[in-house]
């Protein structure tokens, strides 16, 4: 068996709790991971020892606290080996970073009939900016297809591609499906046309190892809580020479190196990009997160994912009328499925007087939904916590909703 | 918790697999849609009113058990008020699915959803219907409990 040690359970005081008399099986990590108690005490060590402001003050306090959050940076960069450190931007989480790169580099690059290529398996936060933009620019969204399986139509994505795509913004994980994208190759066929890629990796930043400069991607997307971090802290990582020459998109403090009336002179990258106090004990909490999953190791952790998500998948596969949504090869431990005749609300409901947490609706992926005619899924998303025993209380909950409601 | 007692009743089981009133109203002279945009209910409320009274009402769309089978009893429960007399029962619905009520009016069969307010997530599945009536009956068209 390729199981992480069921010890790892320790870290994470909420397991030990009930819910309606069951102890709980927490299978929503895909909405947001559970914080082990190294992070929750890494939060609150800043607020206890160094509840200082960054960049500002001459005093300890506010020196170490600029230490450390410095220090997360340079763990950030470390986790995506980036080149350098000012290459990473904090940001409240990957809506937030898409959000920059749109309004930023968008804004001033994008001019009317450019295209942006999605695909059709991308969460709200990775179509609501640009369609936004496109509002504002005249730019034109084109979509990649979704097989039946889930999978990316790489046929259509290379036909799609032509000399007016100027970004392709795509998930690496699908939040929904689970389907693993090949990144790689829509990366370098992109770059052949000259267009920019953005990379989405909030669901595959927990569970896969991540190398921008091996992917050669010009951003990359993630959030701290699903990383087993805080909310509310997020990272984007640019190409410092997009960075360099993307204007700010909010104003404030710390993001300036001159202000008055008559003229502002910006701060250099990545501080151009973080106006105002920033997420201090959200950034030094992310760091702490990252030491945790690189204390346990990607390679232990896709193992131990893949075992739970193959005794789910047949579990699943033989319960009459479940059927599994998204059946891609490559896989995270993801499981979006529906119970005929029960909608998945209904689902959700009965799962939690069962103490299950599944997430149950349209996952922010409506385009998605539309694809398959299904106005939304229960989804078990799995995690370094979980174990076989969560997938019998998976199944069982599943029968406990087949007899309530047919 | 036995969610059986405290949510899905039979009565709601049994509306939700057969819904009574489900389909278009071909005459109808209100008609509103009703959007969750949380999970996705989304129902299209029929009326038909002549002389400030409810003559017929029905419903049709998806959604879950609980929005189905209130949506369901909503319709039997119209048929016959004055659009005053609906927008009364509205608030008083609405009143016992979001507290816990000390002196509880009888609503006949709505008395079913009285256990709905300890699911406040649920709320809005078994309101959604009833506001996409008070906002035809209003003529407003669309109605989100969002």
């Amino acid at each position: 068996m390729n199981l992480l040690n069921k010890e790892i359970r320790n870290d994470f005081p909420v397991l030990t709790r009930s819910v309606n008399g069951h102890s709980l099986v927490y299978l929503d990590t895909a909405a947001t991971a559970l914080k082990p108690r190294q992070v929750v005490e890494a939060v609150a060590a800043v607020y206890e020892k160094i509840p200082a402001n960054v960049h500002r003050g001459v005093h300890t306090l506010s020196r170490d606290a600029t230490a450390a959050y410095e220090g997360a940076r340079e763990t950030v960069r470390g986790f995506l080996n980036a080149a350098r450190a000012d290459e990473i931007v904090f940001t409240s989480g990957t809506t937030g970073a898409i959000n920059l790169v749109a309004r930023s580099w968008g804004a001033s690059e994008l001019q009317a009939g450019d295209e942006i290529l999605l695909s059709h398996m991308e969460h709200h936060s990775n179509i609501v900016p640009w369609k936004m933009l496109c509002e504002q620019t005249g730019a034109v969204l084109k979509i990649i297809p979704v097989s039946d399986d889930g999978e990316l139509d790489m046929a259509a994505f290379h036909d799609l591609l032509g000399p007016r795509t100027r970004l392709v913004s795509v998930v690496h994980v699908s939040n929904t499906l689970g389907t693993i994208n090949p990144i790689e190759e829509i990366i370098s066929a992109a770059h052949e046309q000259g267009a920019k890629v953005l990379i989405d990796a909030a669901q595959s930043a927990p569970c896969l190892p991540l190398d921008v400069q091996a992917l050669d991607c010009d951003f990359l997307a993630f959030s701290g809580h699903k990383l087993f971090g805080p909310t509310g802290i997020g990272v984007l990582y640019a190409k410092m020479e997009l960075l360099e020459m993307m204007p700010p998109f909010m104003g404030g403090g710390d993001m300036i190196l001159s202000v008055s009336f008559e003229e502002i002179c910006y701060n250099k990258p990545p501080y151009r990009f973080e106006a105002g106090t920033p997420n201090i004990a959200g950034a030094i909490g992310l760091d702490r997160a990252i030491e945790y999953v690189q204390q346990i190791g990607f390679e232990a952790i896709h193992a131990h994912e893949q075992e739970l998500l193959k005794a789910a998948t047949a579990a699943l596969e033989a319960i009459d009328g479940v059927r599994i949504v998204g059946t891609a090869k490559n896989k995270v431990a993801i499981l979006s499925f529906v119970i005929d005749g029960v909608h998945p609300h209904d689902t959700g409901s009965i799962f939690d007087s069962c103490g299950v947490a599944i997430r149950a609706g349209h996952h922010c992926t409506q385009p998605l939904m539309a694809r398959y005619g299904l106005p939304a899924t229960a989804r078990a998303a799995f995690s370094i916590y979980n174990t076989l025993d969560d997938v019998d209380r998976l199944v069982a909950a599943i029968h406990k909703v087949k007899e309530i409601m047919l | 918790m036995n969610i059986s007692d405290e949510l899905y009743q039979a009565t709601i089981l049994e509306y939700n697999r057969e819904p009574r009133n489900f389909q278009p109203l071909e005459n109808a002279t209100h008609v509103a849609h009703g959007l969750n945009p949380l999970c996705g209910d989304d129902y299209h409320v029929y009326l038909r009113v002549e002389d400030g009274v409810v003559q017929e009402a029905s419903f049709y769309g998806h959604g879950c058990a609980i929005s189905k089978a209130s949506a369901s009893m909503m319709t039997l429960e119209l048929k016959g008020k004055t659009l005053d007399e609906a927008h009364e029962l509205f608030e008083k619905f609405h009143g016992l699915l979001t507290e816990k009520q000390d002196q509880p009016e009888d609503l006949g069969r709505l008395n079913v959803f009285s256990g709905v307010w300890k699911f406040p997530e649920r709320v809005k599945c078994a309101s959604l219907a009833w506001h996409a009536m008070d906002s035809a009956l209003q003529g407003d068209g669309v109605a989100s409990t969002e």
